[in-house]
């Protein structure tokens, strides 16, 4: 039986193209892209061929600025452990949000017991950073900012371009995980006036463990993995040839498509918003109504918990994503949601609704009738619903 | 992620409701780890003549409750009150580790409501029970780990035995 995919934000198809042109790569037993000969020469090209179609996806100036590694997380930590080590000598300051994905929590804990310092600088209720906060918070200590483009739990979209501005006249190295925009919505490296952006190729639709980081030229960085001289010598290891194949196809097909894309992606939220409330009550929408990505919608259903919620929808073959501290497995609150301002009761009955270029309307029908059923059935179950007041 | 058995009191839990007239209240929540529970209990003869819960909780949570409802309905209030977190995971035939602590909430809600009827009969009243995320007390004075349910020191931030951290993150 078929499952409705509404959990795009963790894992998306292959497109039909692209698993043509892996298996393609698969059968053609490339050899390695450092080798001189002239089979090794082949796989350079094929490699070279990924590295500009991505590198066209961004408009970078060159392809060069595009490493490629094993997905988001490694290009995060790169960026920002290899900005602070290759730094520390001008200063161990670094600004980030409140609301930044693990990788880059933890990579700035993991410096952090090595003496650096961080200021994490707090969210509105729709996720939103202050352009303003982050230039207060730079000082003649600063070496790095990293804030996110787009965020995994709410959708919403910082203002990237306004904090990149501060950036560039302070002197300050500014990294973006772009990790759920690259490839979804139009970004221009130099628009943005980023110096590092990491992204990766399951976002749009190609293989995951493959990803990348955009690293501007005469940024000051170290490599994360080091040993041989792949990637311009900026990311040592034998590359995953047949997973940048694919993704320079995805990167392809995702700025030939990004406009149609968006259509169809805009009216399937604009449909979710509309139909439900037709479907349940007493909801927070988390996601910020402009500055959103367009395959995401998160929301917080008042005196039910998220987990119960997707146990009861994958029994419909639905599947979606909960930020409920049980099912996250780590006990803990998200404290994504929780900068938001959202109390933990509502932050537990949040779901992420995500979804792509394989969803349609019919798929939203069947959710927002089965979403129906299971909220009204956890709700009987629940003290918290009892108690609360009825209008 | 849950067995069959777990995924049946889930999806078909038994005892969902409210007693009106309980003859004892059981209460425990924890908004922080997003589980809360209420269980009414109906006394006759020392026994539990008729027990009912509510639940805001995760697949465990749910579960937890209503098998314990269901083992403890019928049962000498001597008998109830020897019923442990451990009796309920196991009679579900095991909890994944990190849910352990759910289990934890079902027995609590029991054994608070049962006290909550002796305290009506004796005429006492008790201050509201606090629960800590952090550790998870059993009946008695030790501390177990809300991940892994191994027994632990009070205090400390790091559990060997699960590598979880303790500590509150910010």
């Amino acid at each position: 039986m078929k499952v409705i995919n509404l959990d795009h934000i963790s894992a998306k198809p292959l497109l039909p193209e692209v698993k043509e042109v892996m298996i393609g790569a698969i059968e053609k037993d490339y050899h390695n892209p450092s080798s001189q000969h002239k089979t090794g020469e082949e796989a350079a090209a094929a490699l070279q061929k990924a590295r500009e179609a991505v590198a066209d996806l961004l408009n970078c100036s060159t392809p060069k600025e595009i490493v490629f590694t094993s997905g988001g997380t490694e290009s995060v930590n790169h960026a920002i452990k290899g900005v602070a080590l290759a730094n520390e000598d001008k200063g161990k300051h670094i600004v980030t949000s409140n609301i930044e994905h693990n990788a880059v929590m933890r990579s700035l804990r993991r410096l952090k017991s090595s003496g650096f310092t961080v200021t994490s600088l707090p969210v509105d209720s729709s996720g939103r950073v202050n352009p303003k906060d982050v230039a207060e918070a730079i000082t003649k200590d600063t070496i790095l900012v990293s804030v996110m483009h787009s965020n995994n739990e709410t959708g919403t979209i910082q203002p990237i371009e306004e904090i990149a501005q501060i950036t560039r006249q302070k002197k300050v190295i500014f990294h973006s995980d772009a990790v759920d925009s690259v490839g979804v919505v139009p970004l221009d490296v130099n628009k943005l006036g980023v110096d590092l952006l990491s992204f990766a190729s399951n976002t749009f639709y190609g293989p995951a463990g493959v990803g990348g980081l955009f690293i501007r030229r005469g940024t000051r960085i170290f490599p994360l993995l080091e040993g041989g001289v792949q990637e311009n010598n900026k990311r040592a290891g034998a590359e995953n040839l047949i997973g940048i194949i694919g993704t320079g196809k995805a990167a392809g097909l995702a700025l030939r498509d990004m406009d149609k894309r968006l259509m169809h992606l805009r009216a399937l939220k604009e449909k979710l918003l509309t139909e439900l409330p037709n479907s349940i009550d007493e909801y927070i929408v988390n996601t910020h109504p402009d500055y959103s990505l367009p395959n995401l919608l998160s929301i917080s259903i008042k005196y039910i918990e998220g987990e119960s919620v997707m146990l009861m929808l994958d029994d419909e073959n639905i599947a979606i994503s909960t930020r409920s501290a049980c099912a996250t497995g780590s006990l803990r609150a998200s404290h994504v949601l929780l900068s938001l301002g959202l109390s933990h009761a509502d932050a537990q009955g949040t779901l992420v609704i995500s979804y792509g270029v394989d969803n349609s309307k019919e798929d939203f029908v069947a959710f927002l009738n089965a979403l129906k059923n299971v909220v009204s059935t956890l709700r009987d179950i629940s003290p918290l619903y009892q108690k609360a007041p009825k209008t | 992620m849950y067995n069959q058995t777990v995924m049946d009191h889930f999806r078909n839990p038994r005892n969902v409701g409210v007693i009106e007239d309980a003859d004892g209240v059981g209460e425990v929540g924890n908004p922080l780890c997003g589980d809360m529970m209420t269980i009414y209990l109906k006394i006759k003869d020392e026994r539990i003549a008729d027990i009912k819960f509510q639940t805001f909780g995760c697949g465990s949570a749910i579960a937890v409750s209503s098998m314990i409802t269901e083992i403890a309905k019928g049962k000498s209030l001597a008998d109830a009150k020897q019923l442990t977190n451990k009796d309920v995971a196991a009679a579900l035939e095991g909890l994944p580790k990190n849910k352990l602590h759910c289990s934890n909430l079902g027995a609590d809600a029991l054994q608070l409501a049962i006290q909550n009827y002796e305290d009506q009969l004796a005429g006492v009243t008790r201050p509201e029970p606090i629960r800590k995320e952090k550790h998870e007390h059993s009946h008695g004075e030790k501390c177990y780990c809300p991940y892994c349910d191994i027994e632990i020191q009070e205090n400390i931030t790091f559990c060997d035995a699960c590598q979880s951290s303790l500590e509150e993150e910010h």
